[in-house]
């Protein structure tokens, strides 16, 4: 039993059947705490979808994955007392949940955000953080995602951490047409396009 | 009081490749994780307002027209950090089998039958202490197919935000003295003893509840220590 040890609670997998809890998404009699549409009608900023698969080492889609998102708002602050800087204007919570498709699929709705900057005061270039759960996975893990195109990507902080021939994996896609912009990035849980994943 | 999260805090996690338990093999990354300083984006996490968790939420015996079969079960505790300090206003979800051991969930079609008083879904938020309480019942054990004759123990999912996204966690809380621990992977893919009996509740008889519900307590601890160094002359 649990007694007095000193040390964080281990974690276990999601497992299979987190949907009905924690995804139900209209289809089981429970409602969804969080969706994959983190827009809310006094956002600012550039609205964006993100979307992608998800894959595990054998090349399959992954159709029991949840993915989270966290995020700065388009002024790069986040809704958390915590961040000491002046609190966003608006009620956009930056937290967003997805649980993927039959076909390993996944989208959220939501806003470019800004810069953040690092421990030092250098800005970082704009990104989510993601979190990956699934059957299969003890233990969450934690990516990035970062926006093709930004002049930020050059001098971010933590891209350069990664050896210069990963960080595709970390870099969205924009994909042309009309409308919102539409970024994609597919999550690659292990193989030779194996996702950068971060120790956090 | 800004927390800190040390790396060190998380070999008490399974090994995300534990071969015992088949689907880490190809779920797991194989090429090192990138270290990297922690920055506001992982400083940070989400708070929740209260239209997030209703009021009976936390009632999993309430959700439909009938109260569900098997043993009612009050579980109960805290949420803490690595000091002990309670975690206020955390969002606690959980999600479980039913007394026969069936999810509701499309895919689970263990041959056992499902209870239409249960979705076995709940959710609450601790209070200004870091204490959260569930009504549910004791879920049932269940086969599964990573191995002949594989059987989970009986376990409650609970899903855990702290003060930033990387205290995030998901685990599972198991009841103590079950048979099933020893043959396990999942529950054995944890290999330190003491990390391993973190995640079974402990029977409460103190807050049993006389003619009505045995008491489970499970005490949840989640990264997050002083950043504030001790002075150490």
């Amino acid at each position: 039993m649990q007694g007095t040890s000193k040390g964080i609670t281990p974690s276990q997998t999601v497992g299979p059947y987190f949907k009905y809890g924690l995804t139900p998404n209209g289809e089981y009699a429970w409602n969804d705490a969080f969706t994959n549409n983190l827009v809310t009608s006094d956002t600012s900023g550039e609205r964006i979808r993100v979307e992608g698969k998800v894959f595990d080492g054998d090349g399959a889609v992954v159709p029991d994955c949840m993915l989270e998102i966290w995020q700065a708002d388009a002024q790069g602050r986040f809704s958390d007392p915590q961040d000491k800087r002046a609190l966003p204007n608006s009620s956009f919570r930056g937290f967003g949940r997805c649980g993927t498709d039959a076909e390993g699929g996944y989208f959220f709705d939501t806003i470019k955000p800004g810069i953040v900057p690092d421990p030092d005061g250098k800005p970082q270039a704009p990104h989510l953080l993601l979190a990956v759960f699934a059957r299969g996975m003890l233990l969450h893990l934690y990516t990035r995602i970062y926006f093709d195109g930004e002049a930020a990507n050059a001098s971010d902080p933590v891209l350069a951490l990664v050896p210069p021939d990963r960080r595709s994996t970390l870099i969205a896609a924009r994909n042309g047409g009309a409308g919102n912009a539409v970024y994609s990035l597919d999550i690659h849980l292990q193989g030779d396009n194996e996702t950068v994943f971060f120790e956090v | 009081m800004t927390l800190a999260y040390p790396i060190s805090s998380l070999k008490a996690h399974p090994a995300r490749l534990s071969p015992d338990y088949r689907s880490t093999i190809k779920r797991s990354p194989q090429k090192p994780l990138v270290i990297m300083r922690h920055t506001l984006s992982e400083l940070t996490g989400p708070v929740y307002g209260h239209e997030t968790v209703r009021e009976h939420d936390r009632d999993l015996t309430i959700q439909h027209k009938s109260e569900p079969l098997g043993e009612r079960i009050i579980v109960h505790g805290h949420v803490l950090d690595e000091d002990g300090r309670g975690v206020p206003n955390a969002l606690v979800e959980l999600w479980q089998a039913n007394a026969c051991g069936r999810y509701i969930h499309a895919v689970d079609q263990h041959p056992a039958p499902l209870d239409p008083n249960f979705t076995g879904a709940g959710r609450t938020q601790s209070d200004a202490t870091g204490y959260y309480n569930f009504i549910t019942i004791k879920p049932g054990a269940y086969p599964w197919g990573n191995h002949h004759n594989a059987w989970r123990p009986a376990h409650i999912h609970f899903s855990v935000f702290g003060h930033s996204f990387v205290s995030r966690l998901v685990t599972q809380m198991y009841f103590p003295g079950d048979p099933l621990f020893a043959f396990d992977p999942i529950f054995n893919s944890v290999t330190d003893e003491k990390a391993r009996a973190r995640m079974i509740s402990s029977f409460d008889l103190e807050n049993t509840r006389p003619e009505w519900a045995l008491c489970y307590r499970f005490n949840i601890v989640l990264r997050g220590t002083n950043a504030t160094p001790m002075e150490t002359k």
